[in-house]
């Protein structure tokens, strides 16, 4: 090891954190800008399945609310661009890569949202299984996800809260809203339970990730943290568990559960979800009809500076 | 001839008191560069080892809000309580999620 490799390692030993200015290995380096931009980039392609029912709400309530959610995950997916950037890379360059399929996004997001129930079920479920991740991402070892983290963190909880209150007020409605509270919850369950990624025996980067405290706890550990919180939560809103293998162990003092469809998982990753296509493409032409606003941004900008000019000349 | 103090440039004293925290503003002095402001703050902010990390920053760099204004600057967030978590009400056994 060279010096300013054993200076690294003992930083990271030492649960200090490698700030932006540091010397830290290539691989480090890549390792997190795929990581923090593939998280900026759910974010930001979370915003689809929800937005689509902005207009649809039910109530003008819910309408604020989810707006403001959606508003909160364009803001969460700046914080985190911005933490990549300070590792070299660049906004157009994380852009082009989401664009071109190079970098990767959670795969949930290629889950439809058919009924108003299903959006109920995204905050609860996927924000949650959000936090459970972020949460241990508060303490990784780049400072500035750290922190990103944090703040991400302090936000997210009414997400959470506001997806599960929604699905109660179905849960605890018509039959027919009951009904529709259970179908979410039966399609959105496993694609939660996939967020953690593959089981730590296929997971490619997460020997390295957790030797560099990038990431702090494994896939199946926060996964059966999710599983084992999630319980009670849908005991309380009266529904059926969908996992009909879910048994309390004593033993190991956590819930076994059935194993996912993981070539299910794969297909989803490699592009063959059901909107995986559509999620891009509207990316792509939502950027390209935000066209004219960064011009007029950069035109606007110039026409300040030659005002300024002609003033002090 | 040295320069009276307020001819010298104002500068921004942000510490980092550890590494992984956020810099956090400390205070101002007087310097004639980057160079100089930071030698300064050095010792004058930092002599009990409360820092890993220092920046300064010229004043006259800062653009700030007006708190005078903050009443309407902020308006648009005040009638928004539902952004916080503590607006929904959950049953007992879940509140804690």
């Amino acid at each position: 090891m060279t010096p300013e490799e054993q200076n690294f390692m003992r930083k990271i030993e030492a649960e200090e954190k490698i700030e932006p200015k540091d010397w830290m290995p290539e691989a480090y380096r890549k390792n997190l800008i795929r990581q923090i931009s593939q998280h900026a980039h759910s974010e930001v392609i979370g915003m689809q399945p929800e937005g689509n029912w902005i207009t649809r709400a039910p109530s003008l309530r819910r309408k604020a609310v989810l707006l403001s959610k959606v508003q909160d995950e364009a803001g969460h997916g700046l914080y985190l661009y911005s933490a990549a950037e300070t590792l070299g890379i660049s906004r157009s360059e994380m852009i082009e890569q989401l664009q071109s399929g190079k970098a990767k996004y959670s795969s949930i997001f290629n889950y439809p949202t058919l009924t108003w129930a299903d959006v109920a079920a995204i905050g609860w479920l996927v924000d949650g299984a959000a936090i459970v991740n972020q949460v241990s991402l508060q303490r990784t070892s780049y400072g500035p996800y750290s922190r990103g983290m944090i703040r991400i963190c302090k936000e997210e909880s009414f997400h959470q809260r506001q997806g599960y209150e929604a699905m109660l007020a179905l849960a605890k409605g018509s039959p027919e809203q009951k009904a529709m509270a259970q179908d979410a919850l039966n399609r959105f369950y496993w694609p939660a339970l996939m967020m953690f990624g593959p089981h730590d025996s296929e997971s490619a980067h997460s020997q390295k990730s957790m030797e560099w405290k990038i990431k702090r706890e494994t896939n199946d550990d926060l996964r059966q943290k999710f599983i084992d919180q999630t319980v009670k939560q849908i005991e309380v809103l009266g529904l059926e568990h969908p996992d009909k293998n879910l048994k309390w162990n004593e033993e190991r003092g956590h819930y076994d559960s059935s194993d996912l469809d993981w070539d299910e998982f794969w297909s989803v990753i490699n592009g063959n979800g059901h909107c995986n296509r559509q999620r891009i493409e509207h990316h792509i032409a939502a950027h390209d009809e935000g066209e004219w606003v960064r011009d007029a941004i950069a035109a606007y900008n110039e026409k300040k500076r030659a005002k300024k000019a002609q003033n002090a000349a | 001839m040295t320069k009276p103090t307020e001819k010298l440039e104002l500068f921004e004293v942000f510490v980092r008191s550890k590494r992984g925290l956020d810099h956090k503003h400390v205070g101002s002095l007087h310097a004639e560069d980057h160079e100089q402001a930071l030698e300064y703050a050095r010792d004058c902010y930092t002599r009990r080892s409360e820092g890993v990390s220092l920046w300064v920053v010229k004043s006259s760099d800062i653009c700030a809000s007006q708190e005078d204004d903050a009443d309407c600057f902020y308006d648009p967030n005040d009638d928004k309580p539902y952004r916080h978590a503590t607006y929904y009400v959950l049953p007992d056994p879940v509140n804690n999620m």
